[in-house]
């Protein structure tokens, strides 16, 4: 492969803390230089050059929590299908999560999710494995041998762990294998037949309401024992106010904990549910507009370390049904950032850091290669136009599944370009 | 029907829930049910409104009540009625409410009577049929028949209903009776209170229109009409509140509650009642209980409201919903 030149683009790279015009050179699968300083260097003979001018360049976006439906349910998601929604997204490296049919929570599984990934998929594929058997919160995985075969965190997926001793014990032997629990957490009974945030709203609607309290339980729980294990600890989808404080408590006291936040709880909040929208029905739930600012505030005061698409593919006979009834989540690599920008576009959120909790923290909190411009690292990168108007529209959504929360969204922000290892995967 | 062509067309196609209805539609309804009461009360009760229209009434919940006055309305309409008895068909087969909609709107039914489990379900059947629906009830979220039933009993004893103070009592919770008359009596002027153990009241009550009362006495201060709501059997064993007895103690309406409020105050109930848990038998029958016009009340309310919707005069281009 020849080298390639993107001249004069504004580069953004947090992992070096920088925001300049400059040039990044790509030789084969490698950054050869990224910055100013490069402006000035000389080009590789034969290279082709870009003239990236007005253009922005930024490391390709890691997306931490991806639910994708192979094995088991592959009308709604492939690996494949997935990694050609995340590269149009931006995003170049992705963490699969592991409730899928089967579970994955045994090496083999492992094995064969990279498999696929390297025969079928366009972007990075990193799986995530189950913290304990089956996902059923009671005996542990083999940490160590997933951990060998390629398993960059581990997580029950949707699941809560409702039993503190098995999570002290999870956290207490991942610290050996400095191996990262990511961990959601919704009380079982706290939140019993709920489907929607509880409050006025809800009771509008005749919805049974679950309590920020159902989240801010178990959370508290885990911190605690993330204090107790020094195991390092992920909070996987934060959605309340209580949640972040409990977390910045939780690292003011120097335990090992981060925490994501899913784009849906920085872009919408539970009045977007309307008439029953079963597309904004959500795990965890939409909350209020309060809980939606506390959750900028605390990505842009570092609180919560990333934010994550938390793509979760539906089809129409787990969505088309009555709001109780319906399946949670909703698809979102695709419009990850797109969405995200407007944290920038409003002032919310620098963009430097913005891009950091999209990219180079995530990267940094897995152990995964990416999230960086460096010379020398992989040449994972997005080039962006940050302000070109576009418009989600069902019918180009390229996920198996539609089942999004910004149909006919306008967003300001527009992936032009995405390198994966040197290699084009998407061009607008 | 008795000289309703001189009443203003009723601008929807739906009737899904109270919100999305102004004063003035509610008693347009109303006035209409009066006259149908007329007509029930006839030797001849058979009308030819709605000849050679069809009706469907599709119950996914078990309703004795609720169908029978629907069923009851449509055929003295001279509507052809046809019941979906959901325990026998193609649901039990795991049929979604959607599959099951689209093959009913394809025999071409001019009005859907649906009730389900699941708060939402008419909204999601009346965005995929093409014809009228009507909400027969909807998990926790509205039954607005009833509370135009609930309505129209209440006008025709009190003469009014802006001014009224209405109690309503029991487990607000769970209930869609609660939601769409609390919404109703706002909307018409009268002043609601709410009383049950704070267990069955929903989050965010205070800021749903209406008082919240602790004690029945206090609640029932006063009051121009008491309302009763039935409580679930489940929900007495401990899950809400810890029993029978002791509910019925602090929120069964007797004899002793019931001095609080006014002297010729009105006791109803939506039905079917649980005596002696949340309304004593000598109250349910006694001479301020009017359960029994509620009922009469439920058919010419849903004949007013099926008529209306189906009005030959409406013109869908100007409907609201």
């Amino acid at each position: 492969m020849s080298a390639t030149v993107f001249s004069h683009a504004r580069i953004i790279d947090p992992s070096r803390g920088l925001d300049e015009i400059g040039t990044v050179i790509v030789d084969g699968k490698k950054i050869v230089a990224a910055g100013a300083a490069a402006l000035n260097q000389g080009t590789p003979a034969g290279a082709e050059i870009i003239d990236c001018s007005g253009k922005v360049v930024i490391p390709g976006l890691v997306d931490a929590r991806v639910f994708i439906g192979e094995p088991g349910a592959e009308h709604r998601e492939t690996i494949a299908s997935a990694s050609i929604a995340a590269a149009a997204g931006g995003v170049t490296s992705i963490v699969m999560m592991p409730d899928t049919h089967p579970v994955i929570d045994d090496v083999a599984l492992v094995e064969f999710v990279l498999r696929t990934a390297r025969d079928t998929a366009i972007v990075n594929v990193h799986p995530a494995a189950g913290i304990t058997k089956g996902l059923e919160g009671r005996e542990m995985t083999e940490f160590g041998l997933l951990r060998e075969a390629g398993a960059v965190a581990f997580t029950d997926g949707r699941r809560t762990i409702d039993n503190a001793l098995v999570m002290r014990r999870a956290l207490t032997y991942a610290r050996d294998f400095g191996a990262t629990v990511m961990h959601e957490t919704q009380d079982r009974d706290l939140a019993g037949a709920g489907v929607m945030n509880e409050g006025l709203y809800a009771s509008w609607l005749g919805l049974s309401g679950i309590p920020r309290e159902a989240e801010a339980i178990p959370l508290e729980r885990d911190l605690m024992l993330a204090r107790l294990t020094r195991g390092n600890y992920h909070a996987a989808k934060i959605s309340t106010a209580m949640s972040a404080n409990a977390v910045a408590r939780a690292k003011a006291d120097g335990a090992k904990v981060s925490a994501g936040v899913s784009i849906n709880h920085l872009a919408l909040n539970e009045n977007d549910i309307g008439e029953y929208r079963t597309f904004f029905k959500l795990s965890p739930p939409l909350r209020a507009e309060d809980d939606r600012l506390a959750m900028v505030e605390a990505l842009r005061d570092g609180t919560i370390d990333i934010i994550v698409s938390s793509h979760d593919p539906q089809d129409v006979d787990t969505k088309r049904l009555p709001f109780a009834d319906a399946a949670d989540g909703a698809i979102g690599l695709e419009t990850l950032l797109g969405v995200a920008l407007r944290l920038h576009h409003n002032g919310d959120v620098p963009l430097l850091r913005l891009i950091e909790t999209l990219s180079t923290a995530p990267a940094r909190l897995f152990g995964l290669p990416g999230g960086t411009l460096k010379p020398g690292a992989s040449a994972d990168f997005v080039l962006v136009d940050l302000d070109e108007p576009w418009i989600v529209r069902e019918d180009a959504i390229r996920s198996r599944s539609k089942n999004t929360c910004f149909e006919g969204a306008r967003l300001q922000g527009k992936v032009l370009q995405t390198l994966v290892a040197g290699r084009t995967v998407f061009s607008a | 029907m008795t000289d309703t062509s001189s009443l203003p067309v009723y601008p929807h196609r739906h009737l899904l829930g109270i919100r999305e209805l102004s004063p003035v539609d509610i008693e347009l309804l109303l006035d209409r049910a009066d006259a149908a009461v007329a007509i029930s009360r006839r030797h001849e009760k058979k009308t030819s409104t709605l000849r050679g229209r069809t009706q469907i009434n599709l119950f996914y919940e078990a309703s004795t009540r609720t169908q029978s006055s629907f069923e009851l309305a449509g055929k003295r309409l001279g509507a052809d009625v046809m019941n979906m008895s959901v325990a026998s068909s193609s649901v039990k087969k795991g049929e979604t409410l959607i599959d099951t909609a689209m093959t009913l709107n394809a025999m071409r039914p001019d009005i859907l009577i649906i009730r389900h489990a699941s708060a939402g379900a008419a909204a999601l059947l009346a965005q995929k049929v093409g014809c009228s629906v009507v909400n027969a009830g909807d998990g926790a979220h509205e039954h607005p028949t009833q509370a135009l039933l609930d309505a129209l009993t209440i006008r025709r004893a009190k003469g009014r209903i802006a001014g009224l103070s209405v109690a309503i009592c029991g487990d607000i919770l769970h209930s869609r009776v609660a939601r769409s008359n609390i919404l109703l009596l706002n909307a018409l002027g009268a002043g609601v209170r709410v009383v049950a153990p704070s267990t069955l009241l929903p989050s965010g009550i205070a800021q749903m229109g209406v008082t919240v009362c602790p004690t029945m006495a206090e609640g029932l201060k006063g009051a121009d009409v008491v309302m009763m709501l039935r409580l679930q059997r489940e929900r007495m064993q401990g899950a809400f509140v810890p029993s029978i007895r002791e509910y019925f103690r602090y929120f069964g309406l007797d004899a002793e509650k019931l001095k609080a409020a006014k002297d010729d105050a009105l006791v109803m109930h939506p039905g079917p009642m649980n005596r002696g848990v949340e309304i004593a038998s000598e109250i349910a029958d006694g001479p301020q209980s009017v359960i029994q016009e509620q009922v009469e009340m439920g058919v010419a309310v849903r004949m007013a409201v099926m008529e209306a919707l189906l009005d030959p005069r409406r013109r869908p281009s100007e409907d609201y919903a």
